[in-house]
């Protein structure tokens, strides 16, 4: 019976496995899954689905203003990317990103309250205001980090706790002492603009941060896969116990990729606030830092296919601002068909690999 | 309830388990079951008590065929196995972990079902209350529990897997007592053990195997020489020592105390000569284990001290109590038997444990010279991959000979886990010439094995290991099997 039925199945089964396990063709198959359900969800809030993806396109690449400001956008989620792809090596789930960024938005605007009107130059105030993001960002992680070690504390409920310190913490400041004359808007005084990141005249976008964010991939890209470093954080991530065998202390190298990655979310934080917003505001992390999950995870941690993914992620929310406008459609829309993404993208990788994997030896139960 | 097992095979990859093992025990009996490790004991218990299933052969009970497919299969059919470890949740009642697994239903009667556990403690004399935590009770209280509970399910028979390990003389009187009664009661009892002397007080007939095989079975009077014999076999071969360069002290073991939760080891003292090659024999979890671990410095011992000689004359460096990394830095390799678990790092290259295990030279890893390094070990070492081939793709011959290979020079002491377990005897015979290698280099070897053979073949002195007491080193031309065989089994010790 059973063989009966497979040889009937015979050759559509054939092409189809053979679809469903090769590497490319199953994320392509996840990609129009994805958009199929996209479809789906457009067609259910009664807008026209065509009219919805042409309007992201236009939104988001369509101009030169719109290429601006998704590059803008990009910075800060490529930069917690690169971040993420230590503790990610090491086999560590950093969820405290958001917090990491939010203490080096901070950390930044504090360097910069505290110079305005001091004869500081603005080109000083503001590499001192990005060290002090990364330094924010990164003591911000390594407590996560302090916290697993030796504390016994997954660092997923760590990074969950730290985030809601941190973002009480801003709150705190933006409502109290850094609270702007008059009534509160949960928002700081607007920075000088001196102690602003110069910017492309007549855009957001700064080719400094732009810069050190793709300097910052090629770092990434350097250390993990060219240094013993990077070897050893790879080891430790896939098998702690044999790595200390080996002689490799694997704590110190999972706080190393703590501080590591806290350093590059508290730049990002400290970008947003002399590059983009020039103030500190709730929520001043954009979610930078679970999208930045997101993209580690589709990217299979590899920094360099981090580049693209997040490029599109970013093209994905800025053209959805435009959804706003012309459909009254929400902008959390984009998130939607994020989430569909990750989610094809991981359930048809969980599909290849079961179907190449070989049972062997005993099943329980 | 009689119990019969028909013609059981079970392979685990090339390894037959059990190579159609017969087995009969009728109601009210104690059979015992001896053998090696290995043997084949575990694997049958767990194929009567459901946690896997056999490849072929039949279990009947009370003469008709069952088919048992999973654990909760063979409770309903009255079997109950008592486990090594206890299987229960120390976070909990004791009277939930009675509750839990019974065909209770959603709310269930515990007024009742603490009357029926109280009146069954009484039978037996036990004692445990029925609302501490199980997390406050001993080793053997737990497993008193346990009978307790299989009891009250039902059980017509009781498999008991080593259940002497970790429980006190007097929980042990008490055992043995509560396990006479079970039989007088009807009960079929199946009680596996390696230890001769617990097998010989309390068993009405008596089972060896060897090697997935049922070798015989034996009456009262046992006579411990016969069951020796037939748990090891005779043939045995013994190679002529190699290293002849062993009048140096290599390291001295004073007085070394080592406590676990379930055995404390103490005043261990012995010398380790350079070149010289130490098999630790003994059943599993006897102490060998840990005392090669103290050795490698990864766990610390709570006492005594382990000397490495300088060179110089009565110049000697404790290493007790220093950090594992240290251990490693002045040459003391520990080779795990858990090779993908402790040994090396799956997803990963040949060629990156290479370069992880050599001395790291700068910051920067140099492709070409990993490469060269790579090719050179993987022919020295007759891996069958190739740099860029992950581990978990090698078989385990060629992961234990990457292991070796991943080994620096020079080496002092080198301590090994199962060397060769599950290798075919080419790769044997091929990672003991490497390691005679390094003796004839000066290092000095010890290692665990549980193939009594293997260590008589390859061992110029043996340590035997039993509870936790060590034996004064034996010269391994001198030995015989049976004198290795009683004390592995617990008899001869003063």
């Amino acid at each position: 019976m059973v063989s009966n039925r497979t040889e009937k199945a015979g050759g559509f089964g054939n092409i189809l496995r053979t679809l469903l396990t090769n590497r490319f063709s199953s994320i392509t198959i996840a990609v129009l899954l994805a958009l199929i359900i996209t479809w789906l969800v457009v067609l259910v809030m009664d807008a026209p689905p065509l009219r919805v993806f042409s309007i992201m396109v236009n939104g988001s690449v369509g101009s030169l203003d719109a290429a601006t400001q998704t590059l803008q956008a990009w910075v800060p989620l490529v930069l917690a990317t690169c971040g993420l792809m230590f503790t990610f090596t090491a086999g560590l789930w950093n969820i405290g990103m958001e917090g990491q960024i939010e203490m080096g938005a901070i950390c930044a605007y504090g360097v910069i309250h505290y110079m305005t009107g001091t004869p500081t130059p603005g080109y000083v105030a503001i590499t001192l205001a990005s060290l002090a993001g990364m330094a924010g960002g990164a003591i911000w992680a390594y407590m996560v980090g302090l916290l697993k070690n030796y504390g016994g504390v997954n660092e997923i409920f760590g990074g969950l706790g730290f985030n809601f310190i941190a973002d009480a913490f801003l709150l705190y400041l933006v409502y109290g002492p850094w609270k702007p004359e008059g009534v509160a808007q949960g928002s700081t005084k607007m920075i000088d603009a001196q102690y602003w990141l110069p910017q492309l005249p007549g855009s957001y976008l700064s080719l400094w941060s732009l810069g050190l964010a793709i300097v910052g991939i090629l770092v990434v890209t350097f250390v993990l896969k060219g240094t013993y470093f990077g070897l050893k954080l790879k080891a430790v991530g896939k098998n702690p116990k044999a790595s200390f065998m080996m002689g490799i202390p694997t704590s110190r190298y999972m706080l190393l990729s703590f501080v590591l990655c806290g350093l590059f979310g508290g730049l990002a934080g400290s970008f947003q606030v002399t590059g983009f917003l020039h103030v500190l505001r709730n929520s001043i992390s954009g979610g930078y830092g679970y999208l930045a999950l997101m993209v580690g995870m589709l990217a299979n941690y590899q920094p360099l296919i981090g580049v693209p993914i997040s490029l599109i992620f970013t093209a994905l929310n800025k053209g959805a601002t435009g959804l706003v406008i012309d459909l009254q459609l929400d902008t959390n829309f984009s998130g939607v068909i994020q989430g569909l993404l990750v989610l094809c993208v991981l359930l048809m990788d969980g599909v290849r690999r079961r179907l190449t994997k070989t049972f062997r030896g005993v099943q329980h139960g | 309830m009689d119990v019969e097992l028909v013609n059981i095979y079970k392979t685990f990859g090339r390894v037959h388990a059990n190579d159609g093992i017969s087995l009969k025990v009728k109601s009210g009996t104690i059979q015992g079951i001896l053998g090696e490790n290995g043997a084949g004991k575990s694997t049958l218990m767990k194929i009567l008590s459901g946690f896997i299933q056999a490849d072929s052969g039949d279990i009947l009970l009370d003469g008709s065929k069952v088919v048992i497919q999973s654990p909760a299969d063979s409770v309903k059919l009255g079997i109950g196995m008592l486990h090594q470890d206890p299987q229960d949740f120390p976070p909990m009642k004791v009277i939930d972990n009675l509750i839990i697994g019974s065909p209770v239903g959603l709310f269930p009667n515990r007024k009742k079902i603490i009357k029926q556990f109280e009146e069954l403690q009484k039978q037996f004399n036990f004692a445990i209350s029925p609302d501490t935590y199980v997390d406050t009770l001993t080793v053997g209280e737990r497993q008193q529990l346990e009978i307790l509970r299989l009891l009250w399910l039902g059980a017509e028979v009781l498999i008991l897997d080593e259940p002497t390990t970790g429980i006190s003389a007097s929980q042990k009187a008490l055992l043995f007592e509560t396990i006479r009664k079970l039989a007088a009661q009807g009960k079929a009892i199946l009680f596996v053990s390696h230890k001769l002397d617990e097998i010989e007080t309390l068993c009405s007939q008596v089972a060896v195997f060897r090697q997935g095989k049922n070798v015989g079975s034996m009456v009262p009077p046992y006579s411990t020489e016969h069951l020796v014999e037939m748990m090891f076999g005779k043939t045995i071969a013994r190679s002529e020592k190699t290293c002849d360069t062993q009048d140096q002290i290599n390291f001295e073991i004073d007085k070394l105390k080592i406590d676990d939760r379930r055995l404390v080891i103490k005043d261990v003292s012995f010398q380790i000569r350079r070149g010289e090659v130490i098999g630790l024999a003994g059943m599993e979890g006897s102490g060998q284990a840990m005392i090669l671990r103290a050795l490698a410095g990864i766990i610390r011992p709570t006492g005594g001290h382990i000397y490495m000689m300088d060179g110089k004359p009565d110049g000697r460096v404790d290493l007790a109590g220093k950090h594992y990394f240290q251990f490693r830095n002045l040459g003391i390799s520990f080779l795990p038997a858990a090779r993908l678990e402790e040994g090396l790092v799956q997803g990963l290259s040949l060629a990156e444990h290479f370069a992880l295990a050599e001395k790291q030279e700068g910051f920067l890893i140099d492709r070409e010279e990993v490469e060269k390094l790579s090719q050179q070990r993987i022919s020295d070492f007759n891996i069958r991959g190739t740099p860029e081939s992950r581990i978990e793709e090698l078989s385990g011959g060629n992961q234990q000979r990457a292991e070796l290979a991943l080994m620096r020079n020079p080496l002092r002491l080198l301590l090994l886990e199962h060397p060769t377990r599950g290798l075919d005897i080419e790769s044997s015979m091929y990672i003991w010439t490497k390691l005679k290698q390094r003796c004839a280099e000066g290092a000095s070897i010890l290692f665990i094995s549980s193939d009594l053979d293997e260590v008589v073949h390859y061992s110029d002195r043996i340590l035997v290991f039993f509870g936790g007491r060590v034996s004064p080193a034996f010269d391994a031309s001198l030995v015989t099997i049976d004198q290795l065989g009683q004390l592995i089994g617990g008899k001869g010790w003063s």
